[in-house]
C-alpha cells in the first residue's frame, strides 16, 4: 500500500532468518512488522528494530489482526515449528486473503502437508543445502537443477562415471526414457554445448536432461554404471 | 466404529477409554512413550489387553498414522496439546485420508471459530469454560436473565 513500489510484510519469527529478512527488507525500503512469542527474543530484537516488531504469538488471529494483516501484501512465516508455519500461512492466505505468502519447512519430511494445505512457495533450508551439497559432490549422484512442478518439468544434472553403461555411446542412437530429453553436455575443456545424434559420450562428461517428475530413478539407472552407484 | 484419537493426554486417554467400553476400536497415537501409562488409570488390565491400540509416534508422521490404523479409521480424534497441530492433522485426517468423521480440539477459541467456519469439525474446551463462567458470574450478579452470551447453554436454575 502507500509509497512506491514498498510492500507491507509481515514476519512470522524473529529467529536468524526472520532477524536478517526484515533487516533486509527494511533496507531495501518495504515496510515490515515482526512478530515474535519469545519474550527474551523479542527483547534482543527489538533494540534494533524497535517498533518493526510486535511481542505475541502470530498463529492467535488477534495478534495477526493487531500487526494490520488485513492490509499486508505478504506473509512469511520462518518460525521453528512447521505446525505454526503450516496455520499462520493458512489463515493469511484463506482467512485475510493475502496475495503472497512464504513458508519456511523446518523439517522436510512435512512438505507433503505443506502442498496438502496448498501452502506455497515453501522454502527448506536441508533441501537447500542437500543440492548445493550435491553440486558440489558430482559422485553423490543426480543433481536437481530446476524443478517447476507446475508445468510438471525438471532439469537434473549426473556426471558419467568411468563404467557409464552410455560412455561411448552415439546420443543418437541413446534411447533415452520415454519423458526425458538430453539437453546438454558439460565436458572438460569444451565447456557446455548442445549435442546433436551423433555426439558420443565419454566418462566424466555431465549431462543435463530434461524429464516427467518421477523419472529420476531410472534416468539414474540409465546414465548409471552396470551395478547402480552411490544413492 | 474404530477410533484414532492422536494425543493421550487427560482428555485424548479419557476418550479412549470411554470409546473402548462402549465397545468400539480404539487406537491411540501419542509421541512419549510414557502416555500410554495414562491409558490405564483405573483399568484393572493391561490397555492392550483391554482390547486397546497404542503407538507411539507424531500425528504429522504417515508412518505412524498408518501404523495406528489410520486407513480404516472411522473417526479421527485430534487431542494433542498443540492447536496448530490439531488443526493441520485434523486436515491431513480428512484430506488424505478420507476420515469421515474428524474432531479437533482447539483450545483458542478465535481459531476454534475460524476452522470450524471453514468445515473442521472442532470443540473448543475454553469456549464451554467461558461460558460457564460467565453464566455463573452473570447469575451471582442476579443478572442471569439472558442479557450475556448469546450462545446459550442456559439450563433454567430455580
Amino acid at each position: 500500500m502507500g509509497e512506491g513500489t514498498g510492500k507491507y510484510i509481515i514476519i512470522a519469527g524473529a529467529g536468524k532468518v526472520g532477524w536478517n529478512l526484515a533487516r533486509e527488507l527494511i533496507e531495501k525500503g518495504h515496510e515490515v512488522t515482526v512478530i515474535e512469542d519469545n519474550r527474551n527474543r523479542y527483547t534482543a530484537v527489538e533494540q534494533e528494530l524497535e517498533h518493526n516488531i510486535q511481542y505475541g504469538d502470530a498463529s492467535e488471529l488477534w495478534v495477526l489482526e493487531r500487526a494490520g494483516i488485513s492490509r499486508a501484501d505478504m506473509v512469511i512465516a520462518v518460525t521453528g515449528d512447521d505446525e505454526d508455519n503450516m496455520l499462520i500461512c493458512q489463515v493469511a492466505k484463506e482467512k485475510y486473503l493475502v496475495d503472497r505468502i512464504i513458508a519456511r519447512v523446518n523439517n522436510p519430511r512435512n512438505r507433503p502437508h505443506f502442498e496438502l494445505l496448498g501452502i506455497k512457495p515453501y522454502v527448506s533450508a536441508t533441501d537447500l543445502i542437500l543440492r548445493l551439497l550435491e553440486h558440489e559432490v558430482p559422485e553423490y549422484g543426480l543433481v536437481h537443477l530446476l524443478d517447476l512442478p507446475e508445468e510438471r518439468l525438471e532439469i537434473i544434472e549426473m556426471l558419467l562415471a568411468d563404467d557409464s553403461r552410455v560412455a561411448g555411446k552415439r546420443v543418437g542412437d541413446l534411447n533415452m526414457p520415454e519423458g526425458s530429453l538430453l539437453i546438454s553436455i558439460l565436458r572438460e575443456g569444451q565447456g557446455g554445448f548442445v549435442p546433436t545424434p551423433d555426439t558420443v559420450l565419454e566418462a566424466g562428461d555431465e549431462v543435463l536432461a530434461v524429464l516427467d517428475p518421477g523419472l529420476e530413478e531410472e534416468l539414474k539407472s540409465f546414465f548409471g554404471s552396470d551395478g547402480a552407484g552411490a544413492g | 466404529m474404530f477410533v484414532l484419537i492422536v494425543g493421550c493426554g487427560r482428555v485424548g486417554s479419557s476418550v479412549a477409554r470411554t470409546m473402548l467400553r462402549e465397545g468400539h476400536e480404539v487406537s491411540c497415537l501419542d509421541e512419549d512413550p510414557e502416555a500410554h501409562a495414562r491409558l490405564e488409570v483405573n483399568l484393572d488390565r493391561s490397555w492392550e489387553d483391554t482390547g486397546g491400540q497404542f503407538t507411539v509416534g507424531t500425528g504429522l508422521e504417515e508412518e505412524a498414522l498408518t501404523a495406528a490404523g489410520i486407513e480404516r479409521a472411522d473417526a479421527f480424534i485430534a487431542s494433542t496439546d498443540g492447536d496448530n497441530t490439531n488443526i493441520v492433522i485434523a486436515q491431513i485426517a480428512k484430506r488424505k485420508f478420507n476420515v469421515p468423521t474428524v474432531i479437533a480440539r482447539i483450545l483458542d477459541p478465535l481459531r476454534a471459530e475460524w476452522y470450524e467456519k471453514q468445515g473442521v469439525n472442532t470443540i473448543c474446551p475454553t469456549r464451554v469454560a467461558i461460558e460457564m463462567l460467565e453464566k455463573e458470574v452473570l447469575e451471582a450478579a442476579g443478572d442471569g436473565t439472558g442479557a450475556g452470551s448469546a450462545s446459550g447453554a442456559g439450563t433454567p436454575t430455580s
